[in-house]
């Protein structure tokens, strides 16, 4: 549907993106992960026509971006602000007038739930409530593949979970969803082939489940820093500290490791053992914190 | 072009500024605080000199060495009778004499004619009079202050806007969606145009309900002035709008272009008699002509004719300013 070729934006000092290409398949969700500052955003601004690439080509139903693209595309973007003294509603029937082709005004509010504060100014609604009317804004004209820029970045849980559910129902009514976010566990629940972006390149790519399979064996413990001897052997797997002084060990194969920590004399009281998620394989990819 | 999407636009920037009630408060409060303020300021005592147009050679008519000798009296050589008749039905001046034919003018409802008259009472002048009303302070600054206001309006409500749009993601939004560049200006433009035709009328009608000031000319041809004068000061507002992404920067041009049009554009004083140098900068600005249009026609009573220099101006000053600014006019 969509096909980026070796794209680049070059600006006087940075390299924000630096040869990124892929293709979108119609009808998936596809996510585009890295931390801020990996390029997300510029690589998914060319994609929507909005920033021009310093080189390379994308291409939208095998043509470049143009009228049809307009009209079919549909965008939310990380920070934007509406126009003020202006209710909800208006803000609606104004972007309506905007296209040829439009959803109804009642599908809209029902899909993003925004029955309460229809009739309220777009400065008296909350974090929550204005994500959704973007929403809504990027779902207007019906469109066949819509861009959620970084959707649920400063929302409260509840709200995040909220519009996870309302991005679920817009996939099921088979839409291209291309989707930024540097919350792993959003790329995980929403999206069926991801890339991971560092530094303005691609250095992963697939389905969340496939990167996790192909990068992790086994599984990840974590131990209390206290509780490692000084000079402990990992053993070939990788030793990673973390936050709120544990360490993790990303292990190849749980029984050897353990083997090992007992081996070594290591308490294994508060030991825990969980899945790999995201986090960890951008963590095994890069060396460095996702949210550093 | 599509007609819907401008009138889309057209009226959310018009329910935007109806709804903005502070700002729009203040559209109509402060001329009319500044005319009634000036009405009050220059209700009395106005000048404390009398003002004596002298027409003709004065080495000529040694009758009239004694008169000129007076003290306490300004004498003003003119050499344009009409114009000076003019200013005595309007008490611009109290006197008029023309040494060449004998005559004087004085206005029958000034007492300072009257008492320049009794002056000259020896001497046997033919004696003309009129019977205007006094053109007072307010009546000469009621065009400057309605144009002061509208050049605001025009350059805040325009190029302050666009500016905060760009800067807060507003612009963005609009990009990414059919809408076009020039259908977004246009409905810029001609929203601001129509609130500040709107608002002028009813400041105009309020502060002449208040303090009564003078209009000899045609509404029509002021409407026309007013039309085309708020163009081409929204036109400067869309031209400084049109790449600016911060509004500090922003804020810091409107007020440098601002100030100079307040003070140089003939809205306070008149630039008569000042340096040239000022006089040729104050021609550059377009709120120059626009007051001077609508101040020949208000206490003037000038016709089309006469206010065609002036009026073409600004139509070509909107014409540059437009086509320069939607040429150079950026989402982002």
């Amino acid at each position: 549907m969509i096909e980026a070729i070796d794209l680049r934006k070059h600006y006087a000092e940075i390299k924000a993106v630096d040869g990124v290409s892929f293709d979108i398949s119609p009808g998936t969700c596809f996510g585009l992960l890295g931390p801020n500052g990996a390029g997300k955003t510029t690589t998914v601004e060319m994609l929507e026509g909005i920033k021009t690439p310093t080189s390379g080509s994308i291409r939208y139903q095998g043509a470049p971006l143009g009228k049809r693209f307009r009209n079919e595309a549909g965008i939310m973007f990380q920070h934007t602000a509406l126009q003020e003294f202006i209710k909800v509603r208006e803000v609606l029937s104004m972007f309506q007038h905007f296209y040829e082709h439009t959803r109804p005004l009642e599908e809209l509010v029902e899909i993003c739930a925004l029955g309460e504060f229809l009739e309220r100014d777009t400065r008296k609604i909350s974090g929550g409530q204005k994500q959704r009317l973007l929403l809504a804004i990027a779902l207007i004209n019906d469109p066949q593949v819509i861009f959620l820029d970084e959707p649920t970045t400063g929302l409260d849980p509840q709200s995040r979970h909220n519009l996870w559910e309302q991005v679920r129902q817009i996939k099921a009514e088979h839409k291209t969803l291309v989707l930024t976010t540097h919350y792993m566990e959003e790329a995980y629940e929403l999206c069926d082939e991801i890339i991971i972006m560092d530094h303005g390149r691609i250095i992963a790519q697939g389905s969340p489940k496939a990167l996790l399979a192909e990068h992790f064996e086994n599984a990840v413990i974590t131990l209390p820093q206290e509780s490692l001897p000084a000079g402990f052997n990992a053993v070939g797997d990788n030793l990673l500290p973390t936050q709120m002084e544990r360490v993790e060990i990303l292990s190849k194969d749980l029984d050897r490791s353990i083997a090992n920590l007992i081996e070594q004399g290591v308490s294994l009281s508060q030991l825990e053992v969980r899945s790999p998620t995201l986090e960890d394989l951008f963590l095994e990819l890069t060396g460095h914190q996702l949210r550093a | 072009m599509s007609l819907r999407r401008f009138l889309a636009a057209f009226h959310a920037r018009n329910l935007e500024f109806l709804r903005d009630r502070t700002a729009l408060g203040w559209n109509f409060i402060m001329p009319v605080l500044i005319v009634i303020g000036f009405a009050f300021a220059f209700a009395t005592g106005e000048r404390d000199l009398f003002k004596v147009a002298v027409y003709g050679d004065a080495e000529a008519h040694p009758e009239y060495a004694d008169f000129l000798a007076m003290r306490h009296i300004q004498f003003i050589p003119v050499d344009r009778l009409e114009v000076q008749i003019t200013k005595v039905d309007r008490h611009q001046i109290d006197l008029l004499l023309d040494m060449e034919q004998d005559r004087l003018w004085v206005n029958t409802t000034s007492a300072n004619g009257y008492m320049l008259e009794q002056l000259l009472s020896n001497l046997t002048l033919h004696k003309q009079t009129l019977s205007g009303r006094e053109t007072r302070y307010v009546d000469w600054v009621i065009p400057g202050v309605l144009g002061m206001n509208i050049m605001f309006s025009a350059l805040f409500g325009v190029g302050y806007v666009i500016v905060r749009y760009r800067k807060n993601g507003v612009l963005k939004r609009l990009r990414a969606s059919p809408l076009s560049a020039f259908e977004f200006l246009s409905a810029q433009i001609v929203s601001r145009m129509l609130m500040i035709v709107a608002v002028t009328v009813i400041v105009y009608l309020g502060t002449h309900l208040l303090v009564g000031f003078q209009m000899f000319g045609s509404y029509w041809l002021l409407l026309l002035i007013l039309i085309i004068g708020s163009l081409s000061l929204i036109s400067v507002g869309l031209l400084i709008a049109a790449r600016m992404s911060s509004e500090e920067a922003a804020n810091g041009v409107l007020n440098l272009i601002s100030w100079p049009m307040m003070l140089l554009s003939g809205v306070w004083f008149s630039l008569e008699g000042s340096h040239p140098l000022v006089q040729d900068l104050a021609l550059l600005l377009p709120l120059t002509h626009m007051v001077d249009a609508a101040r020949s026609v208000m206490i003037e009573g000038s016709g089309l004719l006469d206010v065609t220099p002036q009026l073409l101006v600004l139509v070509l000053f909107s014409a540059v300013f437009i086509t320069l600014g939607a040429k150079t006019f950026k989402w982002e």
